[in-house]
């Protein structure tokens, strides 16, 4: 068995309700791996029991071939976890929190102290190392938390929505470190709802719905499984677009009719559009672009807004 | 053991920010306790207790208070910030640590920060001249028993509880109560019966009454050890409620 995370039939249940319910989940070396779902999917659940600080309630889970109901210590040590919300001490400075940190993992002074100036230059904070957590920009932190989750050289990188709440310079600096590790062959393993996350980091991924996985795959095989090549977007003048659904049928796939635009899953838009213009129909606008994993993502998981 | 160590640690380096302020602190309190009380209070209570002047009985006692009320002060506040505020909890029990020693280690800490104020007490107490023996020393042990029989239950309630008005609950109820009735500025025996069942049932009268042989100088008799047990076993079980609802949180 090669694979760092293996699980079978994995659950979670909580009170009254079931929060995973009985994924199969793989993740080998060196892969950067997503799991990808609205919110309330499962998706941090999942990460917990993989990080070892919430026991299944049933199934099996091998993390790097130990078993976390009687491993966990030894697991976690071998673990870099990036937590949805920032857990560092805003008190303590940025350099602080990595020696400190380091220092649960039973590393020396001197070794934190010198890997903690590494990190801190890999997330390019070695200008503010002396000074306090809590006036640093949400960037910052997250860089920070990225950088304490390396700090003992983990075999595996657990990042819960490591982008979440950044500005897109923010984003884009951090998606640039995390690529420079997968570069390095650090597996990831990363939770995300942002699609643009998923198809820039993830080799492979899950789409997670209701507590299980809906669809797995690369990104580009996803798409090309539950989606079409293009997608024409049609927008017409008109209060009530569905009116217009019927004078479409039968271009492409699939038609989605939505209450300002209709958006038709076609192997071709230009050819789809032109067949929309032979029928006399003109619409106030008209977009031909690529499939996008957030078709994918929509098609699978619906378009009602879960909060 | 050792990574209890680690954990009291990032404890150490979070308090080098403030211990210059908190070290003033733990010295001007009893001096101004002392001033107020022993030679305030003490000029109207002319008799002494006990055949004691009031502030020589009196000291041991409030020293004894100054541990209690630390290790509550520790175990409240701070605790709820790791779980709540700034929960680094969490960010520990994500690294190899165990529960235990999550717990273990911030208890450690707090027993270090009562140690010192109890130190510092005694220093002040001592050059007041309220100390009668070099058993005196003995309220070191006995303050940090003290300590671990308040700070681990209260860190169980605090652990249990979801907001900060509890604490302040716990503070008023309790605490306060608790310092009163605790033959900290009277004699127990003074109280009606019930009350003074009430005394006897929390730690605090204990670690008075042990503090007060001990800088008297007295023979505190063969139920020392069975108050000091007693302790230990408050100690015990408050780490075992503190223990399960530490898991709760963490492990879920």
């Amino acid at each position: 068995m090669n694979s760092l995370i293996h699980a079978r039939g994995l659950i979670k249940r909580f009170e009254g309700f079931t929060a995973v319910d009985g994924i199969d989940v793989d993740v080998r070396p060196g892969e950067a791996f997503g799991f990808l779902g609205p919110n309330g999917a499962g998706k941090s659940s999942t990460m917990r029991m993989i990080g070892c600080v919430s026991p299944p309630t049933d199934g099996v889970l091998r993390i790097l071939g130990m078993d976390p109901r009687r491993d966990g210590p030894a697991i976690r040590a071998r673990l870099g976890v990036c937590p949805q919300l920032d857990n560092l001490d805003p008190e303590l400075t940025v350099r602080e929190n990595l020696t400190t940190y380091a220092r649960f993992f039973g590393i020396p002074r001197k070794v934190a102290r010198a890997r903690a100036a590494e990190l801190l230059d890999f997330v390019q904070l070695s200008e503010r190392a002396d000074s306090r957590v809590e006036p640093l920009s949400g960037g910052m932190k997250r860089r920070l938390t990225i950088a304490r989750a390396l700090v003992n050289e983990p075999d595996l990188v657990l990042l819960d929505e490591p982008t979440t709440g950044l500005d897109p310079q923010a984003r884009h600096l951090v998606w640039e470190r995390l690529f420079r590790l997968k570069q390095q062959g650090v597996t990831l393993v990363l939770t995300t709802h942002y699609m643009d996350e998923a198809e820039q980091l993830c080799d492979r991924l899950v789409v997670m719905d209701g507590g299980r996985i809906v669809a797995e795959g690369s990104p580009r095989a996803l798409i090309e499984t539950h989606s079409t090549r293009e997608v024409v977007e049609l927008r017409f003048l008109t209060e009530d677009q569905g009116r217009y659904a019927d004078k479409l049928a039968g271009i492409g796939d699939r038609t989605e009719v939505l209450p300002d635009r209709i958006l038709l899953y076609v192997g071709d838009g230009d050819d789809a559009l032109a067949e929309v213009h032979r029928r006399s129909l003109s619409p106030a606008s008209a977009l031909v672009r690529r499939s996008s994993l957030e078709d994918v993502f929509l098609h699978l998981t619906g378009r009602t807004l879960v909060d | 053991m050792t990574p209890s160590l680690y954990v009291m640690e990032y404890h150490l380096v979070n308090y080098r920010r403030t211990w210059r302020a908190s070290v003033l602190s733990s010295l001007v309190l009893p001096l101004l306790t002392m001033l107020g009380f022993g030679v305030g209070v003490g000029a109207y209570v002319t008799g002494g207790v006990e055949g004691v002047g009031y502030l020589q009985w009196m000291v041991p006692g409030l020293i004894a208070t100054t541990a209690v009320q630390g290790a509550i002060g520790e175990s409240t506040w701070p605790v709820m910030s790791c779980f709540e505020w700034v929960k680094i909890y969490f960010a520990q029990a994500a690294a190899p640590l165990r529960v235990a020693d999550i717990l273990g280690g911030h208890l450690a800490f707090m027993l270090f920060r009562v140690f010192t104020s109890v130190a510092a007490f005694l220093l002040i107490a001592a050059l007041f001249g309220a100390l009668r023996s070099v058993w005196a020393l003995a309220v070191l042990p006995i303050g940090l028993l003290l300590a671990l029989a308040a700070a681990a239950p209260v860190a169980a309630y605090t652990a249990s509880v979801s907001s900060d008005s509890y604490l302040a609950i716990l503070l008023r109820f309790a605490v306060l109560p608790m310092s009163l009735f605790s033959g900290v500025f009277f004699p127990v025996e003074s109280l009606p019966e019930v009350l003074r069942w009430v005394a006897y049932a929390l730690p605090l009268w204990h670690g008075v009454d042990l503090s007060r042989a001990a800088t008297l100088g007295l023979d505190p008799g063969p139920e020392a050890v069975w108050q000091a047990l007693y302790l230990v076993a408050w100690g015990i079980a408050g780490w075992f409620l503190a223990h399960w609802r530490y898991r709760s949180r963490l492990v879920i």
